[in-house]
């Protein structure tokens, strides 16, 4: 047992995209059968991943989730900010500004409100709920921006682990809701028409969940939508460790 | 043709990570400022240049594809690296930080949408 435990650890990279391929596996199936697609395979792979790492602390009562198991130290490489950063980075490819031109200024101010105020709203539940110094405030209401930008900038900060394990969560649970509530709201707020879906991207980010939303509402309206969500996860990866965290700084 | 387009998006990596870090100094905080934000401002302005001159290679793309395919594993993996234990005792935070901003947005959307001009 021991020379194997060895092997995965000299391994660990690779052992854990098999890990990752296995858990991801096992979520599709769960979003399939269970919720019949409702809720999208990633929103529930990203869900597993922060459950294991809840029971493997409670095994190793470690900091760092699976990666305190032996055999599992791969973790801490793949989960880790240089190949989170670089995947990131990315996902901007095949964004274009011609296409946010054409919402016009609207787009871009749907955008600029929808990362404001996820902020904003964020940091007052974490400031109400006794949460103080500046970091963990802007990490939490970086997480209520997408589960994204939460831990990028915890990490540009120096957060606390835990604090952006709560940044993950809040920034899941916005994209289950987004999912689930899109087609529910659509009616309500006049989400019918290509323009009307690229506000409704920029307000609420959360890539997947939008696309995802949008899917089950009008699948034609899923491109005009998933095109300002890109744009918002790279607008608050830009102004949460910046600008906003320099407010935050200001007043806490 | 595809390690160029993996070098090309290595290149905004470094370019700005590299910006935040320096900003970060200059400010005189310990912090990366923006520059993931940054990297990816220059991933779609180089992307966008050389596509307008051709020289953005179909192959090239297809480097920088598979990273953005490899996004959600990794983000998996990282979520699966947190100190979630501790975390677990602020687990309503994490839910309303997750539900109160999706309502305060969609709120807006009615307000936005007549600001919009009409197609």
């Amino acid at each position: 047992m021991e020379y194997i435990i060895t092997f995965l650890d000299k391994n660990g990279l690779v052992f854990a995209f098999l890990v990752t391929g296995i858990i991801m596996y096992f979520s599709e199936g769960i979003s399939k059968t269970l919720t019949r697609g409702k809720i999208p395979g990633s929103a529930i792979s990203i869900f597993m991943g922060l459950v294991l790492a809840y029971f493997a602390g409670l095994e190793t009562l470690g900091k760092k989730g699976i990666a305190d198991i032996p055999g599992f130290s791969g973790f801490d490489q793949m989960g880790g900010p240089v190949f989170r950063d670089f995947a990131i980075v990315s996902t901007a490819m095949g964004a274009s500004f011609a296409i946010i031109k054409k919402t016009g200024p609207i787009g871009v101010l749907s955008l600029f409100l929808g990362v404001i105020i996820s902020f904003l709203s964020g940091v007052i539940i974490a400031y109400a709920l006794g949460i103080t110094d500046a970091e963990s405030l802007t990490t939490i209401g970086a997480g209520a921006c997408t589960f994204v930008v939460g831990p990028v900038t915890g990490t540009a900060l120096g957060a606390s682990s835990d604090i952006i394990a709560i940044s993950i969560a809040a920034g899941v649970v916005k994209s289950i809701l987004v999912t689930i509530g899109t087609p529910l709201i659509a009616p309500y707020i006049g989400l019918k028409t290509p323009q009307s879906a690229m506000i409704f991207g920029g307000l609420m980010g959360t890539t997947s969940g939008t696309a995802a939303g949008l899917a089950a509402t009008d699948p034609k309206l899923v491109p005009y939508g998933a095109m300002t969500a890109t744009f918002y996860t790279g607008l608050g990866c830009l102004m949460c460790p910046s600008v906003l965290y320099f407010v935050m700084r200001a007043l806490f | 043709m595809l390690l160029r387009g993996v070098a090309l998006l290595a290149a905004c990596f470094v370019a700005g990570q590299i910006l935040g870090e320096t900003l970060g100094r200059l400010l005189g905080i310990q912090a990366n400022v923006g520059g993931v934000g940054f990297a990816m401002l220059f991933l779609i302005l180089s992307q966008n240049e050389l596509e307008k001159r051709g020289l953005f290679h179909l192959e090239m793309g297809e480097g920088i594809t598979f990273w953005s395919k490899m996004y959600i594993p990794i983000i998996v993996a990282m979520s699966s690296v947190q100190n979630v234990r501790v975390a677990f005792s602020n687990g309503l935070l994490a839910l309303l930080a997750g539900i109160i901003p999706v309502i305060a947005c969609l709120a807006l959307m009615p307000l936005l949408s007549k600001l919009a001009p009409k197609e």
